[in-house]
């Protein structure tokens, strides 16, 4: 589902500041996996990140996306597999502003051409399962952080994507708004059978996933099970 | 299917930020109007210009005396010998007898007064000859002009216009045919019966100071009558001559000139005569029009770009302002081509909304300038539909850039940008 083999990041390539962020990082994720990768500020997290959701290309290695090749593809492809397989959730929401929650979970759609009907009555399904359904014509400057995060997610979900994305989605919220949000993946992980990948820092979140992947200084430094299960 | 949401998109942007989105169309809303109000002025214009032209009819030259040297300082009496006379006229008219259909001559009788009880009329009188009949294009709206009967008997008769007829009767045009009118001339008392009503048309020379009850309008007379009553030898300082269909009048005017002063006044030392062909005038005329508006135009065209280089600007503030929304959808899977296409859009949006404001200031502006100016302008769809072209152009050549720039943002920096 998702095969990450050998995978190495270089910036300034040629020139004499070279530098190597990943040092060969081999990983795989299961279908319906909760899988989360911890590590400190400069281990590598954030493009480790930016590889998996293909925003950016490894300068070695393959990355097989449900058994696609994802090195070899051209940008223009990369927009419609990220649009396609890949649902971020960001740590800053990033709602489009001025844009109603419905808007917003219909945009991912909207470039996968989706047409106008089916969009709006899936976008109304997935604000529903997020528990939004009360604040569907709401901009996302009247909708507190946690609201904010369920709309993300419900966009997130908007194509049915192969993996969940998330970048330290509780960052900006409080505990008891965060708690929330981690219910909601547990719950859309449990129930739905949504792969989810967390990005974050706190070993506390972490714990509650399926799998913990340690990164220190561009390379996996520990695989830990929790759960088990596949 | 995406314009459509781009549109919509760029419509609640628009909304959003009202002042800023005005200001950025102001520059656009101010060129398309200038361009709409200052093409509706010179065609208000051209038209009443034209149209006065036209009355004195394209197929005329007209014919006058000038003075050779002319000097302000020194004062010239006119001698009897540096008039047009008669003979002259006939010699010309066989001379050209291929080219030439008539001569329209007039002699004024000057400014004079009608007065009926309490109402009055100012007036002109003029005599006028059959080929001014044919000159000018009058239309009857009672009775019928001058026969060539009326001409030789010298008839008494008079033709008065509408206006004339509202002043002094304020009775419809059928009505008055028959009545007399009086006027005082030199001490004596001369009476005309009104024999025909003709519909006053705007000469476009009129003083607009002076109300339209007080407008001074003609009343033609025969030609003869007119000479008989002035008791003065025959001679005219101007006179119009109507060309033959088909006829280059340019080429007649230059041959009428050149055998009048050869023939008539080459020992003259003071007084030459002039032939100008009225469809020449016309042209000229037009011409220097359309410099004149193509020179408005030209600033309207500036102000246009500076506009648009307004649009352009904020564009690019606009853009640096959403690098995270970029980012955003970026990630959520747009492609270059679907970023550049919303900037694209918005940017027309705003250069479309401010041209279509633009257009109806500029019809409002350029209605409200000619009605001052007292003539009727209008403007064509075309050049309606030419402007909003024009705006849209803007809008994609000021909003490519910016909106390329959008579309060539990197993701990932996109994202981090705060």
């Amino acid at each position: 589902m998702i095969q990450l083999e050998a995978i190495k990041k270089q910036f300034y390539i040629g020139q004499p500041n070279q530098l190597e962020i990943l040092h060969g990082i081999d990983l795989q994720v299961k279908r319906g996996e909760f899988v989360s990768i911890v590590g400190a500020s400069g281990s590598g997290k954030t493009t480790f990140m930016n590889i998996i959701g293909i925003l950016d290309r490894a300068t070695y290695g393959t990355y097989l996306l449900d058994g696609i090749d994802v090195t070899q593809a051209k940008d223009r492809e990369l927009s419609k597999i990220r649009n396609e397989k890949i649902g971020f959730v960001f740590q800053t929401y990033n709602l489009i502003a001025r844009t109603n929650a419905l808007k917003n979970v219909e945009l991912p759609m909207l470039y996968a051409g989706v047409a106008k009907k089916e969009r709006m009555e899936r976008a109304k399904e997935l604000l529903t399962l997020v528990g939004m359904e009360n604040r569907m014509y709401h901009t996302s400057d009247e909708l507190s952080g946690g609201q904010k995060q369920r709309v993300a997610i419900a966009r997130a979900l908007a194509n049915n994507p192969s993996i969940l994305l998330a970048d330290e989605p509780t960052g900006a919220l409080d505990s008891e708004t965060g708690r929330k949000v981690m219910d909601l993946f547990q719950e859309l992980n449990r129930e739905k059978g949504i792969t989810i990948i967390l990005i974050t820092h706190s070993t506390e979140l972490a714990e509650e996933t399926g799998r913990i992947i340690t990164l220190k200084d561009g390379r996996i430094i520990k695989e830990h099970n929790l759960r088990g299960k596949e | 299917m995406l314009i459509l949401e781009n549109i919509e998109l760029a419509l609640a942007g628009l909304r959003a930020n009202k002042m800023r989105s005005f200001l950025t169309m102001l520059g656009i809303l101010i060129g398309i109007s200038s361009v709409i109000a200052i093409i509706m002025v010179g065609d208000a214009m051209n038209g009443s210009v034209m149209s006065s032209m036209g009355d004195l009819g394209v197929n005329n030259i007209s014919v006058y005396i000038t003075q050779k040297n002319y000097n302000e300082l020194e004062e010239y009496k006119m001698k009897n010998r540096d008039y047009v006379q008669t003979e002259m006229l006939e010699k010309l008219k066989f001379q050209f007898q291929e080219e030439i259909e008539d001569i329209a001559l007039k002699k004024s009788l000057g400014a004079n007064k009608v007065v009926n009880k309490r109402r009055y009329a100012n007036i002109s009188m003029v005599g006028v000859n059959q080929g001014f009949m044919k000159s000018k294009n009058l239309t009857m709206l009672a009775g019928e002009k001058f026969q060539i009967k009326d001409q030789n008997d010298a008839k008494n008769i008079v033709l008065v216009s509408d206006k004339f007829v509202y002043n002094v009767f304020q009775e419809a045009p059928q009505k008055v045919l028959g009545r007399t009118i009086e006027i005082v001339k030199d001490g004596k008392y001369y009476s005309y019966t009104i024999s025909g009503v003709y519909k006053y048309t705007n000469t476009g020379y009129e003083d607009v100071n002076i109300p339209k009850k007080e407008m001074r309008t003609d009343c033609y007379i025969p030609l003869q009558t007119a000479l008989l009553q002035s008791r003065e030898e025959e001679k005219y300082e101007e006179f119009d001559v109507i060309a033959r269909k088909g006829v280059d009048t340019g080429k007649l005017a230059g041959n009428i000139q050149s055998f009048m002063n050869q023939s008539y006044y080459k020992d003259n030392e003071k007084i030459a005569i002039s032939a100008e062909s009225m469809e020449i005038m016309v042209k000229q005329m037009s011409g220097m029009m359309k410099s004149i508006q193509l020179a408005i135009a030209g600033i309207g065209a500036i102000s246009l770009l500076v506009g648009g280089i307004g649009v352009m600007n904020i564009m690019i503030v606009s853009i640096t302002e959403r690098t995270r929304e970029i980012g955003t959808r970026k990630a959520l899977g747009a492609t270059n081509q679907c970023i550049r296409l919303q900037f694209l859009v918005e940017a027309i949006v705003i250069c479309m909304i401010g041209g279509f404001i633009g257009v109806i200031l500029g019809i409002g502006i350029g209605e409200i300038v000619t009605k001052i100016m007292g003539y009727t302008g209008k403007i064509s769809i075309g050049s309606i539909a030419l402007c909003v072209l024009f705006s849209m152009v803007f809008g994609v050549f000021f909003g490519y850039y910016p909106a390329n720039r959008a579309a060539k943002l990197n993701p990932i920096e996109a994202l981090r940008y705060e």
